[in-house]
């Protein structure tokens, strides 16, 4: 959609889409050939270039999302620990490994592959750009390890373990998981994902990052600085009905969301907006449409939903961090971002489905993320506290 | 489970007695080149004593030997009070090297024919794959994460189970370190240094409040290792944070491999050690994350059974942190 906050906010609130064909890898032999493909730089300023040469596209997105989140976090660098969510690391200096190795005879390059493929090397090299120092954590929970990212960093700073955290998570496209989800013929042979419709037939891979900081109030008040939102709860569990299937009924969706808004203090009904899962697979959104109506019982018609996966695709362990994002700018900037594509709702949707953008009042939201292995989170946020 | 075979009894045997463990050739075929030949030290193939779960029926060695751990950590009372729903147990898996064997597999069928690539590989190169099987066998829906890092990532999978514990979010957490050989990771490891030789395995702990078992006395926050960190003033501040001191009676089981030039810096900070020491790679290899665990289950067991009052655990991993812990009978 766009770099930075206000390409993005503008982007959604126009209900664009970014899908375009992919040009980063060999996709010819592909069911499908699109996907959520972001614009980069070609170099950052306060980036070397071999510091920036030795980063992967991953990276390159996190530290420009990150660099954003402290920026207007009144930040520069500092001592944070840092929390991230990625799920394909640097996958694709790791794909130019295994070709080097299979088809060369030589091992030029390759010990600088291998340190570059690591994420904590890659996030070790954000940090420094970033001039942030301090202990790192690198969440794998596939899908939601974005929304795990911060999610942790929020319980770390409410328990007086961190004043501040940098929190977010990212990845990049690679052929190896765009195939991966071909395999499984989870891509929507369109290229079009349309979560919630009766005929959807899959999701889009998109690549991207998101990042905040997640800073407690004192904190905040004490160095004058203005803040985004609030975060009000995390929720975390396990679902193990399947590797790659969530459970029919939406139940560990169910209990993070029930378990989440409880923390709040929140009944359903108090919930101004839910940035939903939302892959666009035939199981996924079934899912959570009946993990969200049990949980919001009679008030379901009044929950407003929508999935921005359909704008820009599934970012994977980006996904949760970008679309918790995308919560802060519905609530700073009082709209809702849409489901778009959409052209029969699916009978199991009992919700109010946000098909175009919607300038609305809105002081809460909820974003769901779930991943392979059955990693389930949800995130609880309300609008900017005035000091 | 290691190389010196499934179990911790073939574990302790083989730390004990200082063994010399059999290696094996990793031989990857080439078409226009010769094969390349890698010596590894690979777990034994033998009857693990899983069990017969769905979930672990087409997956990697990892996440086996991921099972195997787990299920020797927990010990069948725990099991059944997980599967009754008497206790919520969390799972931890801490990765560095993680799920190669099958993203070999299929990014080699996808450059062949991405048209027929087994739909069946891909969800098992995902990182979290062994941690959700480990979940699903024991039928627990608390809290799973997997963390990534360097070789000493186990410490901060230590610390998020005390922050679990401590809230409350489950009644018990395994902390599980597994990694698994192929000609991929074993010959990147040997652009470091010749002399090393890569290895496999598991390790599992299960830590909960209160019980009798050794106590975790501390985990001091991982010390950075930025870009021209001086390895051995980074362990050394590790120590000093960790409150462990060398009293003559504390075991030190530390990261040394036996590769002389990535040993240098603890060589510097504990050649003077006059407590009893245990090296795990000098006999089982590198494993990455899972050395660090087998380093941690060979304390954790010399306390347990009474040979040390207290150890220091150490890992200098390779470009992220210098980490470790303090355990000590109760």
């Amino acid at each position: 959609m766009g770099c930075g906050l206000a390409e993005n906010a503008a982007g959604f609130r126009a209900g664009r889409t970014a899908f375009r064909p992919v040009d980063l890898f060999d996709v010819s032999r592909q069911r499908v050939g699109t996907a959520g493909q972001a614009e980069l730089p070609d170099s950052l300023p306060f980036v070397s270039k071999m510091d920036w040469a030795r980063m992967d596209r991953g990276t390159r997105m996190a530290l420009i999302s990150a660099r954003e989140a402290l920026e207007t976090s009144n930040l520069i660098g500092g001592e944070m620990p840092v929390i991230v969510g990625t799920s394909a690391i640097a996958m694709p200096v790791g794909e130019r490994y295994y070709l080097q190795a299979v088809e060369g005879g030589s091992n030029r390059g390759q010990f600088l592959r291998v340190e570059t493929y690591q994420a904590q090397y890659q996030m070790g090299a954000m940090m420094r750009a970033l001039g942030v120092r301090g202990p790192l954590r690198i969440i794998s929970n596939a899908c939601a390890s974005g929304a795990n990212a911060i999610g942790q960093a929020f319980q770390m700073v409410a328990e007086g373990k961190a004043d501040r955290v940098l929190a977010g998570g990212y990845d990049a496209l690679s052929q190896l998981v765009f195939a991966g989800f071909d395999s499984l013929q989870a891509l929507s042979p369109s290229g079009v994902p349309r979560p919630f419709d009766a005929a959807r037939d899959g999701l889009a891979i998109g690549e991207g990052a998101g990042f905040v900081v997640v800073e407690s109030l004192e904190s905040a008040q004490r160095r004058r600085a203005g803040n985004f939102a609030r975060i009000l709860a995390y929720a975390a569990a396990t679902d193990i009905h399947h590797l790659t299937q969530p459970h029919p009924e939406g139940d560990a969706a169910l209990g993070t969301m029930t378990r989440a808004t409880r923390q709040a203090g929140l009944e359903p009904e108090q919930i101004g907006y839910i940035n939903s899962h939302g892959t666009g697979t035939p199981l996924n959104d079934v899912a959570e449409a009946r993990a969200i109506s049990r949980w919001a019982g009679a008030s379901t018609s009044q929950i407003r939903v929508s999935s921005t996966k359909s704008s820009i695709g599934h970012l994977l362990g980006g996904a949760g961090s970008v679309e918790s994002v995308l919560c802060l700018i519905a609530l700073r900037d009082q709209f809702l971002p849409a489901s778009l594509g959409v052209r029969d709702i699916d009978p199991v949707v009992e919700f109010d489905l946000v098909q175009q953008p919607r300038e609305t009042l809105i002081e809460t939201a909820l974003t769901n993320s779930f991943g392979f292995g059955g990693a389930n989170a949800t995130l609880v946020f309300s609008k900017e506290v005035r000091s | 489970m290691s190389p010196a075979g499934w179990g911790i009894q073939a574990l302790i045997e083989a730390i004990d007695s200082n063994a010399v463990l059999p290696r094996a050739e990793l031989v990857r075929e080439r078409k226009q080149a010769a094969p390349v030949v890698t010596p590894v030290l690979r777990v034994p193939a033998a009857v693990s004593g899983l069990p017969r779960n769905p979930r672990l029926r087409r997956v990697s060695p990892i996440s086996k030997f991921a099972a195997s751990a787990a299920i020797e950590a927990l010990g069948p009372e725990r099991i059944e009070r997980v599967a009754a729903g008497e206790l919520r147990l969390g799972v931890i898996c801490t990765l560095m090297n993680g799920c190669v064997n099958y993203s070999n597999r299929f990014f080699g069928e996808v450059l062949e024919n991405p048209s027929v690539a087994s739909p069946i590989l891909f969800p098992e190169t995902v990182f979290n794959a062994p941690s959700s099987h480990l979940s699903a066998m024991f039928s627990s829906t608390a809290p799973n994460d997997t963390l990534l890092g360097d070789s000493a990532e186990i410490f901060t999978g230590l610390e998020l189970a005390t922050e679990w514990l401590l809230r409350g979010d489950c009644d018990g957490v395994l902390v599980v370190a597994p990694e698994e050989i192929d000609w991929l990771s074993a010959e990147a490891l040997r652009l470091y240094s010749r002399d090393y030789v890569a290895s496999e395995g598991a390790a599992a702990i299960y830590l909960q409040s209160g019980g009798d078992g050794p106590r975790l006395l501390s985990v001091p926050d991982p010390i950075p290792l930025n870009a021209g960190a001086d390895r051995a003033e980074s362990l050394r501040q590790l120590v000093e944070e960790s409150g462990a001191s060398d009293d003559g009676g504390t075991l030190l089981s530390d990261s040394r491999s036996g590769v002389g030039r990535f040993d240098a810096p603890e060589n510097a900070v504990f050649g003077d050690w006059t407590g009893p020491g245990i090296s795990v790679r000098k006999i089982l290899g590198e494993a990455f994350c899972a050395s660090a665990g087998l380093q941690l289950v060979a304390a954790v067991d010399r306390v347990q059974r009474g040979a040390v009052e207290r150890a220091l655990v150490t890992t200098l991993g390779g470009n992220e942190q210098a980490a470790g812990c303090w355990i000590g009978r109760k």
